[in-house]
């Protein structure tokens, strides 16, 4: 696997740290890379709390390209982490199918009654848009752009409840 | 995907011996609990102490292995770790699962 790691000034006179993958979009691809992200300089700056949720958000948005965008087909998928001030930028490209309506799915968590009815999918969006922010996604001819901030902080960042009864 | 199963009085307690239960390895889960727990006591403990990783997927496959003992036997959760806490936190399946520090009426050796 491609691992690339550039220390460079940034503008405040501290180092930004940048890491580059390119992988097949396969669920054991997408395993390696977040077991490498996790013990590379990108991610080793930040508190381990920190570094489990980029794996949740990093895992779900790479195993939606895997299983959607790429549904039937194969491909790769491009990861870039940025990390300056103790903040994390991340964009993920892929040449996959584009978003439905090319927009995000809302991610809310299902309401249910019984415990028979409870999802057994569909946590992946609502985990992805609590645990980022500046969460964007853009479609340019084939390619499929998906750039967020980490954001460890989702002390209540949400509403949504699961009840049963 | 290793899992060890063992028999203590009226539950089945089974330990994930796997650092992950991701989207690669959660088909496998499913169907490693579904052999394991056939003929399965009342009571499942699931001891997830081993497993620092768990994405949707494996959320998934843990809330299909619950309904796959329905009706009648019930899935617990035993010793998540702070990634694992946080998935099932946020999307409010702790409060689906009765979920314990540690397996149940096991000691834990002296530090």
């Amino acid at each position: 696997m491609p691992f690339e790691s550039t220390p460079s000034p940034d503008a405040g006179g501290g180092r930004v740290f940048i890491v580059h993958l390119c992988f097949p979009a396969t669920f054991g691809s997408v395993r390696e890379a977040l077991e490498n992200l996790m013990s590379g300089p990108v991610l080793a700056t930040i508190p381990e709390a920190d570094r489990g949720t980029a794996q949740i958000v990093l895992a779900e948005a790479m195993n939606n390209i895997v299983e959607h965008a790429y549904v039937g087909t194969s491909g790769e998928i491009t990861l870039t982490l940025w990390q300056a001030g103790g903040e994390v930028a991340c964009r993920i490209t892929d040449r996959g199918l584009a978003m439905p309506d090319e927009t995000l799915p809302a991610g809310r968590l299902a309401t249910v009654d019984a415990l028979a009815d409870l999802p057994e999918g569909g946590f992946g969006w609502f985990l992805i848009r609590t645990l980022s922010r500046d969460l964007r996604y853009a479609r340019y001819g084939t390619l499929n752009e998906l750039t967020f901030v980490l954001n460890p902080d989702q002390s209540g960042a949400n509403d949504a409840t699961v009840s049963i009864a | 995907m290793k899992v060890n199963s063992e028999t203590m009085g009226d539950m089945l307690v089974v330990r994930v011996e796997e650092p992950r239960i991701d989207a690669a390895g959660a088909i496998q889960f499913k169907e490693r609990m579904r052999e394991v727990t056939v003929d399965a006591a009342p009571r499942v403990v699931l001891d997830l102490s081993c497993v620092n990783f768990l994405d949707s997927s494996g959320l998934g496959a843990v809330v299909a292995v619950m309904k796959l003992l329905l009706p009648g036997r019930k899935l617990e959760l035993a010793g998540l770790t702070p990634t694992v806490e946080k998935v099932f936190r946020l999307t409010r399946m702790d409060s689906v699962f009765k979920i314990h520090p540690a397996v149940p009426g096991v000691l834990r050796d002296a530090v």
